[in-house]
């Protein structure tokens, strides 16, 4: 089909298994969340309300908080580097493991070197590089990408991890979920102990301390930092907030968002290399802020994304993600999180991406559960209007013009007559009406039966009101 | 790089200056997050106890009775904190190393560390890097035990917070290490230790 958008492809062509596994864990995700938050919490709402008010406040003074939290590592013995975009990162990442004698690393999980292909740069640069998230770990040994913020192998069952441990030799065809986690357990026990560099991303920097938290489950971030003399942090730039204390709000509302927990397993909040007299744990930390165009997502009429603290809860609960998968949103952030950041992140490549942002009936779902109360259909639209202004074709297919229709709407008279006559809609047939545009609906679409066209006098002759 | 500071941080800039006014810091309770969906309890160490159980954690405050658990699991040799070694001491069948040897990381099949503090409202231990004796003692082995005074439990995260200090690494631990990754499908004991204990003396 001409019209069909890349979305609609990749939803189309998903097999039934990887569509079934997708749906089901989004739903059961989003029950988990609604759950809690109402169990928990009489003023569940108000607390995404503050929590947005206060990344918002954090943006828009991202000049001082960043500034404080750099100020804070730097006293407390951390090393903090900025990068403009993705090369810079990844060159400042490379450069700190050449200057220390570094060969090997272990990474625990983190969607922003996803975002700037920090794996495959080490490797092309003689580093090993291993994944210790189980998730991730098997994206890895697949050559694969992540399918879902917080749970990268949403698209893959336990019969497909079974044959990837088999191939890559870490045992016999078993596809026991424990046999499996144990045996990744065993395998990246000595990764961590061989390696000199453990990295991770953060979810939250606290300006006043320049704590960066960490928040998982697995434990590998703390495996990863414990066991290397060597701590190298990314963040993105938008990830500050103010004070030690907005953690609590935060973490609580990240647990239950993500996964339903009331807090997740492990909440790590470092701000510089281990303390006097502790063996373990690094020399070094090094904290690298990423703006990767995050600055001109904050100068732009979409700024409100870069509250997001990528929990998937908006992932889960849409009804186009759960259908297409994550792969289709063909870009590192899927779901509506991502058909309003990756188009944007991927500046003067836009229109490659800018039909993401029509992959959305605009339910609305998206921004009832957002933590950070990101309006994400307004954004979306936002985006659609670029698109159109900047005629960004691949957006447009699937839409029939609409310019009869506007002229019709915008002229009082003309929209009477039109309406007078509206019946004899109900005796044409439409899929005989040789316009394109009334084609590409009539595919997918029926025409309900017209009904309309008695407001006017209804109105003129309703009964007085009893005032 | 030096550069990239300053073009990210004058993009920044130039990004917020048209703006017409700025978002304020809202005004919010600490008490808007603690979670109240619990039964009564009179103190903070049986709450405490109560959410450790619910995060898939082991509460204990004998010794005697941990010793007794620690044998039925056959967790019989591992690593303990020199300062606390004296609580452990000649417990039938139950041996321990007080000097951690990176050799041994698998071999340690418990580590007993202090834990500084508890967290009443989330069942949480919070390990502060300057008050562990050996950071993985209380991560490689398949059971962690954290002893926590009494008086170190406090009710809420944000209590919990306020006493972070200077410490560079503090970590909050809710429960054993656990992943869903497979199929949506709950397993304990993923990296970190499989059973998680708090001894409350």
């Amino acid at each position: 089909m001409k019209s069909l958008q890349k979305i609609d492809i990749v939803a189309r062509d998903l097999s039934d298994e990887v569509q079934k596994s997708t749906y089901l864990s989004s739903k059961a995700k989003t029950e988990k969340r609604m759950a809690i938050l109402q169990k928990d919490f009489p003023e569940a709402n108000r607390l995404r309300e503050i929590a947005g008010e206060i990344k918002q406040h954090t943006l828009e003074h991202l000049d001082q908080y960043l500034a404080q939290a750099e100020a804070s590592l730097k006293a407390n013995g951390a090393h903090v580097h900025f990068a403009n975009d993705a090369e810079s990162a990844n060159a400042t990442i490379l450069k700190i493991m050449q200057e220390n004698g570094a060969k090997r690393m272990v990474k625990s999980k983190s969607m922003v070197t996803e975002e700037i292909h920090l794996l495959p740069y080490l490797e092309k640069h003689g580093m090993e590089v291993v994944e210790t998230d189980l998730g991730e770990f098997i994206i890895q040994i697949d050559d694969d990408h992540p399918s879902h913020i917080v749970t990268p192998i949403i698209h893959k069952n336990r019969k497909d991890i079974a044959k990837s441990f088999e191939r890559e030799g870490l045992g016999d065809y078993n596809d026991d979920p424990e046999t499996i986690t144990r045996r990744a357990r065993a395998f990246l026990r000595q990764k961590y102990l061989d390696a000199d560099v453990g990295l991770t991303g953060g979810n939250f920097v606290s300006a006043e301390s320049g704590r960066v938290s960490l928040v998982t489950n697995e434990g590998n971030a703390r495996f990863s930092v414990a066991a290397n003399r060597i701590h190298i942090a990314v963040v993105g730039i938008e990830k500050i907030i103010p004070k030690d204390r907005d953690f609590s709000l935060f973490l609580n509302l990240i647990a239950r968002s993500a996964t339903g927990q009331q807090l997740t397993v492990y909440n790590q909040f470092i701000n510089g290399p281990r303390s006097p007299g502790q063996p373990h744990g690094p020399e070094q930390m090094h904290v690298v802020f990423l703006d990767n165009r995050r600055t001109e997502v904050l100068a732009s009429e979409c700024r409100e994304i870069l509250r997001c603290i990528r929990c998937g809860a908006c992932l889960n609960v849409c009804p186009i993600f759960r259908q297409a998968g994550g792969h289709a949103y063909r870009s590192v952030y899927p779901g509506p999180v991502g058909a309003v950041l990756s188009p944007l992140l991927a500046g003067n490549r836009f229109p490659e991406l800018a039909d993401l942002p029509k992959a959305s009936s605009l339910c609305g779902a998206c921004n009832e559960v957002c933590p950070v109360n990101i309006p994400i259909p307004d954004l979306l639209l936002r985006l659609r209007d670029k698109a159109k202004r900047e005629k960004a074709t691949d957006a447009m297919k699937g839409t029939p013009s609409l310019g009869l229709w506007a002229t019709l709407c915008s002229q009082p008279a003309m929209w009477k007559t039109a309406l007078s006559m509206g019946h004899t809609m109900n005796y044409i047939p439409t899929e005989l009406i040789p316009h394109p545009s009334a084609r590409a609906w009539q595919h997918n679409r029926k025409l309900p039966k017209f009904q309309g066209g008695e407001f006017r006098k209804w109105f003129r002759n309703r009964p007085p009101s009893s005032k | 790089m030096s550069n990239d500071r300053d073009s990210i941080f004058s993009e920044i800039k130039k990004a917020l200056d048209p703006l017409p006014e700025r978002t304020p810091y809202p005004q919010w309770d600490d008490s808007m997050t603690v979670c109240h969906a619990h039964p009564e309890f009179n103190s903070a160490k049986e709450l405490f106890a109560h959410k450790l159980a619910e995060a898939s954690g082991r509460y204990f405050d004998s010794v005697q009775i941990l010793a007794q658990f620690l044998r039925e699991e056959g967790n019989t040799f591992g690593y303990c904190d020199p300062e606390l070694a004296s609580l452990f001491e000649g417990l039938d069948g139950i041996s321990f190393e007080t000097e951690y040897d990176l050799a041994k990381v698998d071999t340690y099949q418990f580590g007993i560390t202090t834990g500084s503090t508890g967290i009443a409202e989330s069942g949480t231990i919070m390990l502060k890097d300057g008050e562990t004796s050996a950071r993985l003692g209380a991560l490689a082995p398949w059971v962690h035990v954290a002893v926590i005074r009494q008086e170190d439990i406090v009710p809420t995260i944000g209590d919990a917070i306020s006493r972070f200090g200077d410490d560079p690494s503090v970590i909050f631990c809710t429960g054993p290490s656990k992943t869903a990754d497979v199929e949506g499908i709950l397993i304990q004991g993923v990296h970190g230790p499989g059973v998680q204990v708090a001894l409350v003396v």
